[in-house]
């Protein structure tokens, strides 16, 4: 069996894939990978679908043993990884010989990175998802020990890298009104504005804290509204006037106030933001918020053709023989081929 | 449930972020507006509006989700409009097949330890609180926060107790919580700033069955005073010793 083995892994890795559209109606929120765009990346530089399931860690990795010759790729938050001792280039593609060692350490900045396999990890689907969503109790964190089946792969190069981001230290990020952001006076969204948050320590996949000097951010009789649907980018003001910015993984509903919403396209900026980043927001008019989802959108598009091949270390050469016997095809051709 | 219509209010969309729009009947909870929401959601769901991804019903409003590079918020506003005007949705009818549903509850003990707090927040001695509270029919106004979980109302007047100022860390699943004349079943032990009053041993969702959700809008649900050891009893049966019969 095509398989990876799980020997360490970090508490509250699992699972993910796009999510499951479709239940919110049932109280199930979308869920899926924190960072998309990690996701996609990881799809370009395997050539496959982003679709196909990966597994997530967060803030460090742990070791993994491929159980037969697997492709893989290793996006998001970049982390120390090594393949039976050699150095492993992250935001790139790698072979994998059977019986071989990845080791993936700490992240060095951001929160979430990713090991994709080629042809996915091929556990069951739930609600039309292999996404775990720990809050809705679907599947579970993978423990130390877990054999994760690896779907069949159609094939492809390695050797690949994409450009590093710089999403994985916080920065600004951009907000639309939301239909509560009236609740909150003036004066306090003035000051939430000139305000910069620190992430607090204790944030999962459903949302984060975020610790500020001075007072808290209370609307107009906060405690007592209906209970109304949350999207992703949610910013929910507690009723101690902390904000929590509300992830993919959030409930679909809460009777918190919300002050405003990220874009989508600063959502993977914020969930990469680490522990203790600082983080800062500026409202943007919905034009500007529309032409920054086109520009997410367009470098979805192009992330195959910004796949490059690795330049490599000569002392790393038995990498690159890895990877040419098991697709037969080098990095440069895979890169003539585009799309 | 407040029985006249609201018709001060007319319904008006928002914007929810950049991918969305809240259609809202009310900005409190009534049963015309409730209604209205469950209806309006079913039908923009039927309307098929290319560019519309997904629609939801809250408790007095319809969130619908939509891919704003494919559809122009005013395009979708109008068609929501046109929508709006096709009939009096307030007068809309309940949705088909509702159940009654008796569910075994546990008020207060180490099982539901706000009771007394709730109790005090709503003026009301602890024995009057249980009273009130397993007395009350109370209907599924909505399904959120978590898988399968209703939002159920209306209470008495009492009942209408601010949520905590801090958030419990976690309450269990089948923990009953108050707040606002509304009740909350939780489905997955969750956060909450809602006051637990009391413990069922109902299991709301279950992703392994082909039902995967227990309860739906329009269900009516009383919660019956028992005591420990019937939950225990139930332990094992998903309906927690829950007796169904349908509405007809």
């Amino acid at each position: 069996m095509r398989a990876l083995v799980v020997h360490r892994i970090a508490p509250g890795a699992t699972v993910q894939d796009r999510g499951r559209a479709g239940y919110r109606a049932f109280g199930v929120s979308q869920g899926g990978a924190a960072d998309p765009l990690a996701l996609a990346e990881g799809a370009a530089l395997l050539g496959q679908s982003p679709d196909l399931a990966v597994l997530e860690l967060p803030g460090s990795g742990g070791v993994f043993e491929a159980t037969a010759p697997l492709r893989i790729a290793l996006t998001g938050a970049p982390m120390r990884a090594t393949l039976d001792g050699a150095v492993l280039v992250w935001n790139a593609s790698h072979a994998v010989p059977e019986g071989a060692r990845i080791d993936i350490g700490g992240a060095v900045t951001g929160s979430y990175g990713y090991l994709h396999v080629g042809g996915g990890i091929d556990t069951d689907r739930r609600l039309g998802s292999r996404s775990a969503h720990l809050a809705a109790g679907i599947a579970a964190a993978v423990p130390a020990g877990a054999v994760l089946p690896v779907g069949a792969d159609t094939g492809g190069a390695v050797g690949l890298c994409l450009p590093q981001d710089n999403r994985f230290d916080g920065g600004i990020l951009r907000l639309v009104e939301s239909f509560q952001t009236g609740l909150f006076d003036r004066e306090t969204r003035d000051r939430f504005i000139a305000t910069s948050f620190s992430r607090d320590a204790r944030a999962n996949r459903m949302g984060m804290r975020l610790n500020s000097e001075g007072g808290g951010f209370a609307a107009r009789g906060g405690l007592n509204i209906l209970s109304e649907s949350i999207l992703p980018g949610d910013i929910q003001i507690t009723g101690d006037g902390t904000p929590y910015l509300l992830l993919r993984e959030s409930q679909t509903t809460g009777g918190y106030p919300r002050i405003a919403t990220v874009i989508p396209a600063d959502l993977p900026r914020a969930v990469q933001t680490p522990s203790g980043g600082r983080v800062q927001f500026r409202f943007v008019a919905r034009q500007e918020a529309l032409e920054a989802e086109m520009r997410l959108r367009a470098h979805l598009k192009v992330l195959p053709k910004l796949c490059t091949p690795l330049v490599r270390d000569p002392m790393q050469m038995r990498d690159l023989l890895g990877y040419q016997l098991i697709s037969g095809v080098t990095a440069g051709g895979a890169f003539e081929e585009g799309e | 449930m407040t029985a006249e219509p609201p018709h001060f209010f007319s319904p008006v969309i928002r914007p929810a972020g950049l991918t969305g729009v809240l259609v809202s009947f009310g900005d409190i909870l009534s049963e015309p507006a409730n209604r209205a929401a469950l209806a309006f959601s079913a039908a923009v769901a039927r309307a098929g509006i290319d560019g519309v991804e997904e629609c939801a019903p809250s408790l007095v409003s319809v969130f619908v989700q939509f891919d704003p590079l494919h559809l122009d918020l005013e395009v979708l506003v109008a068609r929501l409009t046109a929508l709006l005007e096709d009939q009096d949705w307030y007068a809309a009818p309940m949705p088909e097949g509702r159940r009654f549903i008796r569910v075994p509850t546990v008020y207060g003990t180490d099982l539901a330890p706000q009771l007394a707090e709730a109790a005090a927040a709503a003026g009301l001695s602890v024995d009057a609180a249980i009273a009130q509270l397993s007395d009350a029919r109370v209907r599924v106004q909505t399904i959120g926060f978590a898988p399968g979980q209703p939002y159920l109302g209306l209470l008495p007047e009492a009942w209408d107790i601010p949520r905590q100022t801090a958030l419990t860390k976690a309450v269990p699943e089948g923990a009953l919580v108050v707040a606002i004349r509304q009740l909350v079943l939780f489905s997955v032990a969750n956060p909450t700033g809602w006051r637990h009053v009391g413990q069922t041993a109902l299991r709301l969702f279950r992703p392994d069955s082909d039902t995967p959700f227990f309860l739906r809008p329009g269900d009516e649900v009383q919660f019956v005073q028992a005591s420990p050891d019937v939950l225990t009893q139930h332990a094992d049966d998903p309906d927690g010793g829950a007796v169904i019969e349908a509405i007809r």
